[in-house]
């Protein structure tokens, strides 16, 4: 019986495991830098992976301490929390999924509860036993707290990709001079048409460009406020001085519009890109005249 | 609204250049200027053989639906008195946000810049009633 410690403070499982994870602070950083998850992560020198091991049981040690063991948002967790996001990070790169990683985390937990029965060889069976739990839901919750981790981080990836995609489909192309044109491809959600509708503006301006064509081929169907959209980007166009013509309307699409009731009288529009640009070189006063009558021609 | 009087209490300046008159606005456009502007365009049209405004926006960054009606208003009645207005030059910003508040400014005639204005009053019919409507 560890009568000493029992005089001197009181034994709580949770103080209990809070103060076998600063006894042992370094034998446990030094074998988990042994399992697969750190080692994998720190392959250049393994001083760094006891570094992150030690750093990792300290704020076990303050979670354990402060009692709130099942708390994701405790205090400690919050400390690692960036370290966890690199450590998860540096996995998912190799192609890991979240439910692996956690499982490599679930692989810290075998030699912590080991440490900790050699730890306490004086205690009852049944403080031991409570122990034990305790310990193995703190990892439990740090389990948690690494799959939450690299779930924001999979969502911040998906937002940065979503606005990069976002600006790699709206390119506006000049098509002659004073004649631009956006060949819009995908649907066509309100941040989006905000998007065309700022590039196509700035490019109105910087080519004094006249017309400017919006191909609607790629966009794979038209409601009520897709239409809408179009009709906002057709009027701040006119609004900047130059004209805007509609184009890529497929048969389907213009019966959805007259069927839907939409009105989009006051926009030009043309069922296809040539047509369009056809129209804008004749607006300008360009002739396209076909070379070399009667000679034989190249196709 | 009265933060700097000397600004509120300037003048736009309305130049002719042959028959048309040239406005060119900067910054922020106050009650009482937007109203004389409006008085002085009227007189000076019926004063001279006005058949043209042109008035340039380039300076202005931010808008709201005051400037949209005052504009609105300039043209309409220019248009009485047998002149087309022009407004040149809007800033991209600026479009987006009359889009946005519902002001597309369906009467109004715009160019890209003050020289395309001028080409665009020059090329149409002169004196007469606003041709190609669009």
């Amino acid at each position: 019986m560890p009568e000493h410690e029992t005089a001197a403070e009181q034994t709580t499982p949770a103080s209990d495991v809070g103060r076998f994870l600063h006894r042992r602070r370094e034998q446990i950083a030094q074998r988990w830098a042994d399992e697969p998850l750190f080692r994998t992560v720190f392959t250049v020198s393994r001083d760094e992976a006891v570094e992150a091991g030690r750093v990792l049981v300290d704020a076990l040690a303050q979670v354990a301490e402060t009692g709130r063991v099942a708390d994701t948002d405790a205090a400690g967790f919050t400390a690692v929390r960036e370290q966890l996001t690199g450590m998860v990070a540096s996995r998912a790169r190799f192609g890991l999924t979240s439910g692996q990683v956690s499982t490599e985390v679930d692989g810290l937990r075998p030699p912590a509860v080991t440490l900790l029965a050699a730890d306490l060889p004086e205690a009852t069976p049944e403080h031991l036993r409570e122990c034990t739990t305790l310990l193995t839901v703190l990892m439990g919750t740090l389990r948690l707290v690494v799959l939450e981790t690299s779930l924001s981080e999979g969502q911040a990836l998906i937002d940065r990709q979503q606005l990069e995609l976002m600006e790699a489909t709206t390119p506006v192309i000049r098509l002659w001079d004073g004649i631009v044109a956006v060949p819009l491809i995908g649907t066509l959600d309100s941040a989006r048409s905000q998007v065309v509708m700022e590039t196509l503006l700035e490019s109105v301006v910087d080519q004094q460009a006249r017309f400017a064509i919006l191909d609607i081929t790629g966009v794979p169907m038209v409601d009520s406020l897709v239409a809408q959209h179009l009709m906002k980007t057709v009027a701040a166009v006119r609004l900047m001085g130059a004209e805007c013509v509609v184009s890529g309307i497929r048969p389907a699409i213009a019966q959805t519009i007259v069927h839907l009731g939409l009105d989009l009288g006051t926009v030009v529009t043309r069922s296809s890109l040539a047509d369009a640009l056809a129209y804008a070189l004749k607006r300008l006063g360009a002739d396209i005249v076909i070379a070399a009558p009667g000679g034989a021609g190249p196709r | 609204m009265n933060h700097d009087l000397s600004l509120s209490s300037a003048h736009v300046p309305v130049l002719r250049l042959g028959d048309v008159l040239l406005i060119t606005l900067q910054g922020d456009l106050h009650d009482g200027t937007a109203e004389q502007l409006q008085r002085d365009i009227a007189e000076q049209i019926v004063r001279s053989p006005v058949t043209g405004v042109v008035i340039d926006i380039s300076g202005v960054e931010i808008v709201d639906s005051f400037l949209g009606r005052v504009l609105a208003e300039i043209a309409a009645s220019s248009r009485l008195l047998a002149a087309q207005t022009v407004v040149a030059g809007m800033r991209p910003a600026v479009a987006i946000t009359l889009v946005e508040l519902g002001l597309s400014l369906p009467g109004l005639r715009t160019a890209l810049s003050t020289e395309a204005a001028l080409g665009m009053l020059a090329t149409a019919s002169p004196g007469g009633p606003r041709r190609e409507p669009r």
